[in-house]
């Protein structure tokens, strides 16, 4: 008989034992422990996979031999953005979150995980101070579920049913949102001016009425543009009993308005940018901000952490309104929640501890400057435009290279022989934009980098 | 020494750690960001281009600290929470722990992932794409089904996958409105019964029988021509096996209603029976439950679905494809797609620890986890049953699949003693134990799944803590009442979790109501 296969990750895989176990059971074999399952429900074959790896070494080999086809954006010149960021990760982030205590626990108990919930609770404290807000949740999946259930919130506390949505939006957090709100929530679209590339007043002076539950601004919203009339645009809501919500990035909030200050009930967003891996999309966390206002906080579905005394003078930690949640009250609940991103917060919270406040303002004033040091050097290449829009960008510029007569499409792809990302193509999503890429700078765009994106367009437009 | 002495002797990590806002030092910084690119514009240049209105005055009150000093507290906070790898994690059942083999945090852990941008063109990232893809392969095998998303965030993001999918179906078939009722069961996920709800469904609930299965005379008074699908979740909590499963979808498919198949207990049946057998059209999977990918305190994750090829055009969109032509690719074309689902693609560093996982252990691995898990569940299931105060629920089943909800009932008629005071003392034992989802129709209840990670002397010493704290509940009532004594923190006072007046959900709302330590703000 040929000794039985081992596997590492099974320790009761070795027959001694099992047969140890079965007689404990009082069973002749694990057959007999599915006996229940009925035959015509079994298998009638074994699974036909392919041969494994068993040992660690050619797991290894195999995996990387597919992943080694990737060119990551480190080793390009990367330029793409919207909506993911190709930030710098301090070490200590990932150090952090790599401690086996966190990232292998899950649900345990305020008693033996109390480190987990203590860091959360950092992680919201350190967001409702960079948003200036008092409430923050637990990271939800994403961005997108961020703002729809932002937007959902908004349908209940103010019990209408229909939300304004601009058109600048980010088109991949849109088609999230719509498919979240569908089929009970209205969304009714709100144009962008197409001069400043902000959300245009006239159109939400028009499409504004009392049916509003929510007026949704994007801040700096998709074509990087900052929406420089957000107060207004939250005292018409206001006027009309909408809520405003601001979807913002938080890495911008170092130097830019906090979303509270011109006058957002709810702000929420993603939190990518704070110290997340891009990991081809995966890097992504959704945060909603309140104030402390019952009406709003009693509407989260997601967890919310609160701080309490223990018997013995320390802080301990707890779940804040438990029973709005699915977990407690399933068909009654609020939305729901579940497995969401909750070890990303933890890496934010690192993050934003590790910038505390000058690194946050030093972060955004690095990344202004090197737009407008791209914007300058881009400003000499024949073929491009770059006053698409004249509202005034933060870290991401939209060049309209139609005069060139050369795609966007085409023009990345010779950018891509060069060793460079080119910017997202606009035209996908604003047919109206054809010719138009969006170009995205970090505090990682060196000035090498700009200028060898300026010299390959200079080549490639001429 | 026995183990159970050695566990009675655990401390955890105790380190009155402030929160990090007591530990800030104006000027200290643990991070350096990098200055200007070059010289051609000044920062306050660039500063000058953003509109006045919108430049924050001051800046935002995050702590101040230097590195060693953060390193140190969040290590700190780190030994102050167990995890998989710190205990015997089979208290939390429904939640298949397990453990997460490292050669996988590795792998998804390096540049060719985690440098990826979701929008690089897809010949630079042919790598990630085929991951993605030949996990789908593999999965076409472990389901049965042909067509696969890997967009889900999670299980419960899983369900609204599934729910979206249903909406767009009966959308195409010019029944949305009509088809307006979602049926699951009582004891599948809470998720499945709240996420259709946000989906605009109305929910009914099947209760179950006197076996523990769904009531099927219930099931066939409640589907009709407004049913748009059923949700159920096979094995249920119980860690019973519907042997009547295939009864329900046959009694769906009469009705043309969709049937929706909750995998994720599906742990004890890889290579024994899969969601093709128990013909439903489509299902999730926890990439980060079986499949290996640790849980993250609570994600990131994946909540995989899959689908029968006539269900292809309504999932989530993109889906990633492969042509000899064009190799691997997002395929955006589905008009009549449920739409996202979620931002970008998917948990890409999931993706890659699950298909490492299923590639190191192959089918007889797999077949063999579920075997073990099976095995461990019955294992653990006689011997907590010899403990006194506890029972099971629907003790007619002698046996069931990866685990099991018992009951402290009699425990708590005898003593005063439930599962809520177990919960409390366990963690003076370096391990954890959670109740179960609510409602507790089970009183008292704990599940517990040893799932195949976990050796038999884990079991034993798992089960002698119970044994243990039972004995305590029966006899020393005092030691009950005062624990955590071992623990990171003593009792909690949960009121102010459920007073508006009192919670303090970040620390600038802590000040904002309270003097000091819990010293209510005067008035």
């Amino acid at each position: 008989m040929s000794k039985k296969k081992m596997y590492p990750y099974i320790p009761n895989s070795e027959p001694v034992v099992q047969e140890e176990m079965l007689k404990f059971i009082g069973v002749d074999s694990i057959e007999e422990l599915i006996a229940d399952i009925p035959e015509e429900m079994r298998m009638k074959h074994a699974m036909e996979l392919p041969a494994p790896f068993c040992d660690e070494a050619g797991l290894v080999r195999h995996v990387n031999s597919i992943l080694n086809k990737n060119n990551t954006a480190d080793e390009l010149v990367c330029f793409l953005g919207a909506g993911c960021y190709n930030r710098y990760v301090p070490a200590l982030v990932d150090e952090v979150i790599n401690r086996s205590e966190f990232l292998t626990a899950y649900a345990g108990e305020p008693y033996e995980d109390h480190g987990r919930f203590h860091a959360m609770f950092e992680y919201q404290s350190m967001m409702a101070e960079l948003l200036d807000m008092d409430v923050c949740n637990v990271p939800n999946y994403d961005g997108s579920q961020a703002v729809g259930t932002a937007l959902r919130m908004a349908t209940r506390i103010t019990r209408r049913g229909e939300v304004l949505v601009p058109r600048n939006l980010n088109p991949d957090m849109l088609k999230a949102v719509q498919t979240y709100l569908q089929p009970d929530v209205k969304i009714t679209y709100v144009d962008y001016n197409e001069k400043t590339g902000r959300i245009c007043l006239d159109s939400l002076t028009e499409k504004l009425t009392e049916n509003a539950a929510a007026v949704l601004i994007m801040n700096p919203n998709f074509f990087g543009v900052i929406e420089d009339k957000a107060q207004k645009i939250a005292d018409m809501a206001h006027a009309k009993g909408a809520l405003m919500i601001a979807c913002v990035e938080p890495s911008t909030l170092g130097v830019l308005t906090p979303p509270s200050h011109y006058g957002a009930d709810i702000a929420c967003g993603e939190i990518q940018a704070l110290g997340l891996h891009m990991n081809f999309g995966g890097g992504v966390a959704g945060f909603i901000a309140t104030h402390d206002d019952p009406k709003f906080v009693d509407e989260y579905p997601s967890r919310l952490f609160g701080i309490a005394p223990t018997d013995n003078k320390e802080w301990g930690f707890g779940d804040v309104l438990w029973e709005r949640t699915s977990f407690a009250n399933r068909d009654s609940a609020k939305e729901f929640v579940g497995t969401h991103s909750a070890l990303w917060g933890i890496a934010a919270g690192v993050y934003l501890a590790s910038m505390g406040p000058q690194g946050m303002k030093e972060l955004g004033e690095a990344v202004v400057q090197r737009q407008v040091c791209l914007k300058k050097n881009l400003a000499g290449v024949k073929g491009l435009c770059l006053d698409k829009f004249s509202g005034t960008p933060f870290q991401e510029i939209v060049v309209d290279f139609s005069a060139s007569g050369k795609s966007v499409e085409e023009i990345n792809k010779k950018l891509l022989e060069k060793g460079i990302l080119g910017g997202y193509d606009l035209e996908k999503a604003f047919p109206e934009l054809k010719g138009c890429a969006l170009l995205a700078v970090t505090e990682k765009t060196s000035a090498d980098d700009i200028k060898t994106l300026a010299a390959a367009l200079g080549e490639i437009l001429a | 020494m026995n183990n159970l002495e050695r566990m009675k002797k655990f401390h955890q990590a105790k380190w009155n750690e402030p929160v990090i806002y007591e530990m800030s030092e104006p000027g200290e910084r643990a991070v350096l960001v990098p200055g200007p690119c070059c010289d051609c514009v000044s920062t306050d240049d660039a500063l000058a281009t953003l509109p006045k209105e919108m430049l924050r005055e001051g800046v935002a009150n995050l702590p101040e600290v230097a590195q060693l000093q953060l390193v140190r507290h969040y290590n700190h906070l780190s030994q102050e929470n167990i995890g998989v790898d710190g205990n015997i994690d089979i208290g939390q059942g429904t939640c298949t722990m397990k453990y997460n083999p490292k050669v996988n945090d590795r792998l998804a852990g390096q540049p060719k992932v985690t440098e990826m941008h979701p929008l690089q063109p897809a010949e630079t990232a042919q790598g990630i794409l085929e991951i993605f893809h030949r996990t789908g392969e593999l999965f076409k095998e472990i389901s049965g089904l042909d067509v696969f998303s890997m967009q889900p965030g999670g299980g419960s993001h899983g369900v609204l996958a599934l729910a979206s999918i249903v909406r767009a179906y009966w959308r195409d078939k010019g029944e949305e409105e009509k088809r307006d009722e979602i049926i699951t069961t009582l004891f599948s996920h809470p998720a499945d019964c709240a996420v259709p709800i946000v989906k605009g469904y109305k929910v009914v609930i099947i209760q179950p029988d006197a076996d523990g299965y769904p009531d099927i005379e219930a099931f066939k008074a409640a589907i009709s021509d407004r049913t748009a699908a059923i949700f159920f979740t096979n094995p249920e909590d119980t860690g019973i096996f519907n042997v009547r499963i295939k009864e329900f979808t046959r009694l769906a498919h009469e009705k043309n209603i969709l049937c929706c198949y909750d995998q994720a207990n599906a742990n004890g049946l890889l290579g024994i029976t899969r969601t093709a057998e128990a013909n439903f059209d489509m299902s999730f999977f926890n990439l980060h439950k079986t499949f290996g990918a640790p849980h993250g305190c609570g994600g990131p994750a994946t909540g995989m679905v899959a689908a029968k090829k006539e269900l292809r055009p309504y999932l989530p969109m993109p889906l990633v494809e492969y042509a000899p032509e064009k190799g691997y690719y997002l395929d955006f074309d589905l008009p009549k797609s449920c739409g996202k689902i979620k931002s970008f693609w998917g948990v890409a560093p999931v993706v890659v620890k699950a298909y490492s996982w299923i590639m190191a252990l192959g089918a007889d691995g797999l077949r063999e986890v579920s075997r073990v898990a099976i095995l461990n569940n019955n294992y653990c299931m006689k011997k907590i049953l010899e403990i006194k105060g506890a029972s099971i629920s629907f003790p007619n089943h002698p046996s069931r699949i990866e685990q099991a909800r018992y009951s402290w009932q009699k425990m708590k008629e005898d003593t005063g003693f439930g599962t809520a005071d177990v919960q409390r003392c366990i963690a003076d034992f370096g391990t954890h134990y959670w109740s179960s989802h609510e409602p507790w129709v089970i009183p008292e209840p704990f599940t517990i799944e040893p799932s195949e990670s976990y050796s038999k002397q884990d079991i034993d010493d798992y089960v002698a803590v119970l044994a243990e704290i039972a004995r305590m509940c029966y006899e020393e009532p005092e030691a009950v009442k005062a624990a955590p004594v071992n623990s990171t923190v003593s009792h909690t006072d949960h009121d102010y979790f459920d007073d508006a007046a009192k919670y303090a959900i970040t620390w600038r709302a802590y000040n904002k109501k309270y003097d000091g330590y819990f010293e209510p703000k005067k008035k």
